[in-house]
């Protein structure tokens, strides 16, 4: 039986060792060198790569799934630097493309754990030099050593914002400020709910009380205005309190992200139908608790399945390749699954309460100013695209997301709408008055991710 | 935009080019740490002149800090390990 797997992140490598462990030997696959995912993405060689300095609390996990990965390289066919580009689910093939080269991978089952990135809402000046996302400004110190800049300022709402804010000022960096689009009453009233969450939930507060013992400047239920810049990149980041009034830092870098949303594009041009998630405000590949999908020999497990985190995606990991097997005809322990099944359960219901204590701000997405940048791609502003959701509008409305890429190339640039794609879709169900899940989803469109094109040999 | 070393920033030297001039790095450098680092600013303008960029997300999911490699045609800077002699253009 040909089995592959895509991603190596935590949901990627628990998947292997159970398919490993039933004597299979998969196709893994892979786009960074080192595997890890990004959670626990490693630092090139030559970097140091200590556990604890790197991954924090976080070092037993991340030291467990990097042993686990290293020592599975050898019992599969590991393939690293290596693009998933397409996926054909009638000719069960994967389209690969690493280093410059094409290759096709048949496959009779395949599990995608493909993650997730940051959830983002423009503000004025999000395109400078200088801002990135919150997990770019982690990335950036996890695997270079690296700060976005010396002063900074971290924006928007979830963990990501104070762990990252807190792994900055411990690097050494200063931080000027922490604006948390969430209000502290918001966050309080998921407080019992994110008491499931155990140790997750202490860290988390660890991480605040931290960062307010230091005395960093931090505002809770803000309303960003705008990151000022010159020619060097970015000076100063304003916003306006709870109360209305106007703040302003100086700072030469800001870190910007609302949560995360699944990067399923592979499970999309598998024709996995997707669903609009509320809780998480995100739209998900349709699955089963264990990762099976309506797609015969599909499989989900991760962050791209649907936001669960590091925790969950390990075990859902295994749960997705115990499912796999099942269905194969292979002899499972039933308690196993059952044991699987309750900690998944149980992580779902504190996975709800912390999107209710960090819910997805869709009114500021709503209220982007006309003439902000909309789509980074395209360099489209939010005005044009409420242009063409107008009656009046010379193609008729764009009375849905894909119409409006038509119309306006709203997601239609080199990312794909991975960047823009949530705030555009408010924008337009804004516009046109009606809830964002009417205004549907950008379809994924092959190459997942840009690939060169080979100029063509002229014959002689 | 200016990367700021913060740790693990004595490692050994390497050296590459930017627009032909030179670009002092380390290695274990992605080309975009080697050139914000070293003050390049930005690493491509927006084709629809609306500014400078340099990168976003540094997972290889936004392809904002496009750079050309001879050599090695168009890369992502975040996800291309800079490397000794290098020659780099802005994307």
């Amino acid at each position: 039986m040909k089995v592959a797997v895509v991603g190596a992140g935590p949901a990627g490598v628990r998947a292997v060792e159970r398919l490993v462990a039933a004597g299979l030997s998969p196709v893994w696959i892979d786009e960074a060198p080192d595997g890890g995912g990004r959670i626990y993405q490693r630092p090139p060689v030559g970097l140091a790569r200590d556990a604890r300095t790197l991954y924090g609390f976080e070092a037993k996990r991340a030291t467990s799934v990097h042993d686990t990965l290293d020592a599975l390289k050898p019992k599969v066919d590991w393939r690293p630097e290596t693009l998933v580009w397409h996926i054909r689910p009638e000719a069960r093939t994967l389209n690969t493309l690493s280093r410059g080269r094409q290759a096709e991978v048949a496959y009779d089952a395949a599990i995608l754990c493909t993650g997730a990135m940051d959830r983002v809402i423009p503000v004025p000046g999000w395109t400078r030099p200088g801002v990135t996302t919150l997990g770019a400004a982690q990335i950036a110190l996890k695997t270079q050593g690296c700060g976005i800049g010396r002063r900074v300022a971290f924006l928007g709402t979830g963990p990501l914002l104070w762990l990252v804010a807190y792994q900055y000022a411990k690097a050494g960096a200063e931080v000027v400020a922490v604006l948390d689009t969430t209000s502290f009453a918001t966050k309080m009233r998921a407080a019992p709910g994110l008491m499931l969450g155990g140790m997750t939930f202490a860290k988390g507060l660890y991480y605040t009380a931290w960062l307010r013992r230091r005395g960093i400047r931090i505002a809770e239920g803000v309303t960003p205005i705008a990151i000022d810049g010159d020619d060097n990149g970015v000076t100063a980041i304003a916003w306006r309190d709870a109360a209305g009034r106007e703040h302003r830092a100086e700072c030469d870098a800001a870190g910007i992200g609302w949560g995360l949303k699944p990067e399923a594009q592979l499970a999309d041009l598998a024709r996995v139908p997707f669903r609009h998630d509320p809780v998480q405000a995100n739209w998900v590949p349709v699955r089963d608790g264990a990762g099976r999908t309506p797609v015969a020999g599909i499989y989900l497990a991760g962050d791209g399945a649907g936001i669960g985190g590091a925790e969950v995606a390990e075990i859902a990991g295994a749960r997705a390749a115990l499912a796999l097997l099942a269905d194969a005809g292979h002899r499972i322990d039933p308690i196993e699954t059952v044991t699987l099944d309750g900690r998944l359960a149980m992580q779902a219901r504190f996975r709800a309460a912390l999107e209710r204590a960090f819910p997805f701000p869709a009114h500021l997405a709503r209220g982007i100013a006309d003439d902000t940048l909309l789509c980074r791609c395209e360099g489209l502003r939010a005005g044009e695209l409420r242009a063409a959701a107008r009656a009046e509008a010379a193609t008729g409305p764009a009375t849905e997301v894909n119409r409006a890429k038509s119309f306006t190339r709203v997601g239609m640039g080199r990312c794909q709408g991975r960047v823009c794609g949530a705030a555009a879709a408010e924008v337009l169900a804004a516009e046109l008055g009606c809830d964002v899940v009417a205004t549907g989803r950008l379809r994924g469109q092959p190459p997942v991710k840009p690939i060169p094109i080979p100029a063509p040999v002229s014959a002689p | 935009m200016k990367l700021v070393r913060l740790r693990d920033a004595s490692r050994p030297r390497i050296t590459l080019t930017l627009e032909g001039q030179a670009i002092e790095a380390q290695q274990g450098d992605t080309l975009l740490t080697a050139l914000l680092a070293a003050g390049a600013g930005h690493l491509r303008e927006s084709e629809f002149g609306d500014g400078p960029r340099a990168g976003f997300c540094l997972m290889g999911a936004c392809q904002d800090c496009w750079v050309v490699v001879e050599g090695m045609g168009r890369v992502r800077a975040c996800a291309t390990l800079a490397a000794q002699g290098m020659e780099v253009r802005r994307g």
